[in-house]
């Protein structure tokens, strides 16, 4: 009945662009083209129900009903933002509220051979450069959440690394979050060109203020050339109120290799797609996650491995740890095609419940057309193990205390293999300081007690009850 | 292996495709209510069946046709299927054996299964369908003496109403899916038992389903009910005729186990499934669940598949009672241009409810396989446990094996786990059995057989014999 007074969650969003496409410059004929192209692909599939198998056990309707802004400025006090950024040594790219902040940026330690600047910047240079790949991953059947950033997308992160380059210092994307009194929205794009055997470390870091209630929609696409190493972190530690939908696509050649981290702590509403094309012999990728959450927070992480060519490795490896009323979902799949032979494919995801009201949805999936291959998955949920609990007060260590040790030691399996310590800190810090018992870990990191207890490992993952 | 040889293994005729002659008392293709109601009146029902029948038929009119599952077939033409079809003379059913239609005895032995001997030796109960009617039932005195009900679900329609009223459509709902619903309108037989409080079932109980006559679909619903303290084991397997047109084959089961109650029910089977090019075989939609109704009952499930075209066949536990068990191992097997799309759901209810999985899928040829599962752990099912394995195994470089496992967990206190492999066949495995003298074909028939023992010894002891059999022929062949 009101839904035919009251225009459609679309049609709201549909609207909105069009009042933005009124006052945007003149841009390159094939951007216009692709946002158009973009916009009636939103408007034909709509933003997806709980029918959708992909978007199963995920609610949009934060998203969907939400009211979002959207904004030309990129003011954020300099004080704060210190305080928000990654203390470590970096070249640095900073977005507040989708909108490019010279100020916040720090791109002076650019080697040779690279090139790291904001979209609008790339396309004012060589527009024709950045069309000849951008939305190469996505497609033509893009999800409506890429079809949505396409028809909105101005801003973003383009980073090109040329031949045998090697960046040493992270190359850090920061997406600041503020607490607007309108939400608003955004929608980065995010490019990554490595060119043959060039190697660099990428982050991916979501904060910001924490009464802020936005949503971020970013899109990501990776081309790997030939040799090329690629590591990408995703911290994503973005306020309580936020919703956070992010696609990450990557597309690999010969030899190279991508390893991604992906980290996630804050959020209300968090889903992430992380797709890798191993498109020729020797490509490898790695995906190691870690998800943590509490009180209401949705997290839903979908991973996909398309093994296209022969000779192709992945290994991948999901921790989720949801209290409260938190809820996680794990999906991830491996796709082996047909004649794509001697595949190495290893899945791996545990989850830790520490609340009778939280749930995990996990579907790690499977889908093979060639038979000479080793792929595997697993996955376990369940609590804390008693003994170990037990073990760790017989010696003196306060229930609370043992219980929050024995909860970091389940996640150091995926901790252990992240190379940036300022990144892990923080993490452990987090994650200890979000346990629902508290517990002073800074003292115990000095008696040197913790490598103990996590060295002990001791959750309930294995067969024997 | 030569290819020739290989070409001439996988090419061997079905050979227990054939037809029985025998003449049919069937309605011409198509449903409506009217066809309902012929069924209703020739199978003698009461108008309250008739209503429930027709209930489903309304339900499923508006229902649409399934499409998540990784299945690829052309739409099915209801109305150019025919919903009735029963040996003639129903009224003289025979008594005994000796009374059977000797062309009937005929078809069983062709397919090896001498019914008389076996049922004898073997002190099987065996109601064999024979298409749509159950053509004679055994043992029934020995099982009456123990007072367990065994007959067709038409004979139990009529003669245990109230069983039958208080129990089918309890585990599955006519409306709960496309193809239940279309069996809920249209079943023509089936079985049904039912076992008293503290009665242990004396013998295993069997049925030999076989469809015949071409064009019709044979829908058979089956209910099996365990009282308090009660014990069976129910026997399913089947075997079809070899024929052009692909018949549609879409059956219910439904398990009660009540307090304390074990039902264990093992199934083979080996329908037509198509020739080379995949026409011809049998569209297998099966829905099987089972209700562990009361406190620490416990349901297995067991099956091999080898036969059909298309599977779609996932069953399932609902654990409400405390303590109560599911378990479900499986073998599937598939070859030439099968596709299978099978597995279980175990969805835990009740506290401390315990489930086990165990999959094991060969796709050989040009097949393409899926296990789908689903583990729910309701947020009541305090300390639920589940373990889940499930294993592919991939012969040949044109088939497809997929793990499609759904886990929902919302309970801190549950235990769920679940692991999957899949690899081919190792060469070290085959040159180790080879250097000792062993053909490759034996080789990999011992090799196939040992990946899939876990299941095989959970099934009584001739079935298992029989499974391995099948085992090797559908698979002969298709090694290299």
């Amino acid at each position: 009945m009101s839904e035919d007074i009251q225009p459609s969650a679309e049609q709201r969003f549909l609207e909105r662009l069009k009042a933005r496409d009124a006052v945007r410059g003149a841009e390159p004929t094939w951007i216009a083209a692709r946002r158009q192209a973009a916009a009636a692909r939103f408007e034909a599939i709509g933003f997806p129900s709980k029918r959708v198998e992909q978007w199963k056990y995920t609610d949009v309707r934060r998203i969907r009903d939400g009211e979002f802004a959207l904004t030309d400025d990129a003011d954020f006090s300099p004080a704060q933002a210190a305080a928000l950024t990654l203390p470590i040594e970096a070249i640095r790219l900073t977005f507040v509220d989708g909108v490019f902040s010279p100020e916040l940026s720090d791109l002076a330690d650019l080697p040779d051979g690279a090139s790291v600047e904001p979209l609008t910047q790339a396309l004012a240079d060589n527009h024709e450069a950045v069309g000849a790949v951008l939305g190469r991953l996505t497609g033509v059947e893009f999800s409506a959440f890429a079809a949505l950033n396409m028809a909105f997308a101005e801003e973003g992160a383009v980073i090109r690394l040329a031949p045998g380059t090697v960046v040493e210092p992270p190359i850090v994307v920061q997406f600041l979050s503020r607490a607007n009194e309108q939400a608003v929205m955004s929608h980065p794009r995010v490019l990554i060109q490595a060119g043959a055997r060039s190697q660099a470390t990428v982050l991916e870091h979501f904060v910001g203020e924490r009464d802020a209630a936005n949503f971020t929609n970013v899109v990501a696409e990776v081309f790997l050339e030939r040799g090329a190493i690629l590591t990408h972190y995703n911290l994503q530690e973005a306020p309580l109120g936020d919703a956070l939908v992010q696609s990450l696509q990557v597309e690999q050649d010969r030899d190279s290799r991508f390893v991604s981290f992906n980290v996630d702590l804050g959020g209300a509403l968090v889903r992430h797609d992380l797709v890798a094309e191993l498109n020729a012999e020797g490509a490898e990728a790695q995906y190691y996650g870690l998800f943590f959450a509490q009180g209401r927070q949705h997290v839903d992480n979908h991973t996909l491995v398309n093994h296209n060519a022969p000779r192709t490795f992945s290994d991948e490896n999901y921790k989720g740890i949801l209290g409260d009323r938190a809820r996680g979902v794990f999906n991830g799949k491996v796709v082996v095609k047909r004649d794509s032979q001697q595949i190495e494919g290893n899945q791996s995801n545990a989850n830790l419940l520490l609340s009778d009201r939280a749930e995990i949805d996990a579907k790690p999936e499977l889908e093979i057309y060639a038979d000479d291959v080793k792929c595997a998955h697993g996955t376990t949920t369940g609590q804390l193990d008693e003994d170990a609990v037990f073990a760790l007060r017989s010696r003196g260590i306060d229930e609370q205390t043992a219980r929050g040790l024995l909860t970091l030691a389940f996640a150091g399996e995926v901790m252990d293999k992240v190379g940036l310590d300022a990144i892990a800190e923080r993490v452990e810090l987090a994650v200890a300081g979000k346990l629902p018992e508290r517990f002073n870990l800074g003292s115990l990191v000095e008696t040197g007690l913790l490598e103990e207890g996590a060295s002990q490992g001791g959750v309930a993952d294995d067969r024997n009850d | 292996m030569a290819t020739e040889e290989m070409e001439r293994l996988v090419r061997r005729e079905y050979t227990q495709g054939f037809v029985t002659d025998i003449e049919s008392d069937t309605v011409p293709p198509g449903l409506d209510e009217s066809v309902i109601a012929f069924i209703s009146h020739k199978k003698g029902e009461p108008e309250w069946m008739l209503e429930w029948r027709l209930e489903a038929y309304r339900q499923w009119l508006t229902m649409k046709t399934p499409s998540w599952a990784h299945l690829d077939y052309p739409p099915i033409d209801y109305q150019a299927i025919s919903y009735y079809s029963a040996p003639k003379k129903p009224e003289d059913r025979p008594q005994s054996l000796d009374e059977v239609d000797p062309k009937l005895l005929e078809t069983y032995e062709k397919l090896g299964i001498p019914l008389h001997e076996r049922a004898a030796l073997a002190g099987v109960a065996v109601d064999a369908v024979f298409d749509s009617v159950s053509v004679t039932t055994t043992f029934k005195e020995k099982l009456a003496e123990a007072g367990v009900i065994f007959c067709s679900i038409s004979e139990a329609i009529r003669d245990y109403p109230e069983l039958v009223k208080q129990y089918l459509g309890s585990v599955v709902p006519q409306g709960d899916n496309y193809f239940a619903a279309l069996n809920s309108a249209v079943f023509t037989d089936g079985s049904f038992v039912y076992v008293p409080e503290g009665v242990t079932c004396p013998m295993e109980l069997s049925t030999y389903f076989r469809i015949n006559a071409a064009n019709t679909g044979q829908f058979e619903r089956t209910l099996i009910v365990c009282d308090k303290r009660a014990q069976v084991s129910y026997l399913e397997g089947c075997t079809a005729p070899q024929r052009d047109e692909n018949q549609l084959h879409a059956a219910v089961v439904e398990l009660v186990a009540l307090e304390d109650a074990y039902i264990k029910y093992s199934t083979v089977q080996n329908w037509y499934p198509g020739d080379e090019d995949g026409k011809g075989g049998i569209y297998n939609f099966v829905t099987k669940r089972a209700d562990c109704r009361g406190d620490r009952s416990k349901v297995s499930w067991t099956q091999v598949e080898t036969g059909s075209a298309i599977t779609w066949k996932y069953p399932s536990c609902m654990l409400r009672g405390k303590d109560s068990v599911g378990e479900f191992y499986s073998v599937a097997v598939t070859n030439g241009r099968q596709q299978a799309d099978t597995g279980t759901k175990m969805i835990h209810i009740g506290e401390n409810t315990k489930s086990t999985i165990v999959s094991k899928g060969i796709a050989a040829g040009r097949s393409d396989q899926a296990y789908r599962g689903l583990v729910k752990i309701g947020p009541r099912a305090k300390r639920a446990r589940n373990f889940t394995q499930c294993d592919s195994l991939l012969i040949g470089d044109r088939c497809g094996a997929h793990t499609f496992p759904y886990q929902e967990i919302g309970n801190s206190t549950a235990t769920v786990e679940h692991e999957a492999t899949t690899s081919k066949i190792g060469e070290d495995q085959l040159f180790y059995c080879r250097q000792r003298g062993i053909a490759e074909e034996d080789a990999v028939n011992m090799i196939v057989n040992g990946f899939c023992k876990d299941v095989f010894q959970e099934l009584p002891m001739e079935f298992a014999v029989e499974a391995e059999a099948l085992l090797n022929v559908t698979l002969e062949g298709a090694v290299g």
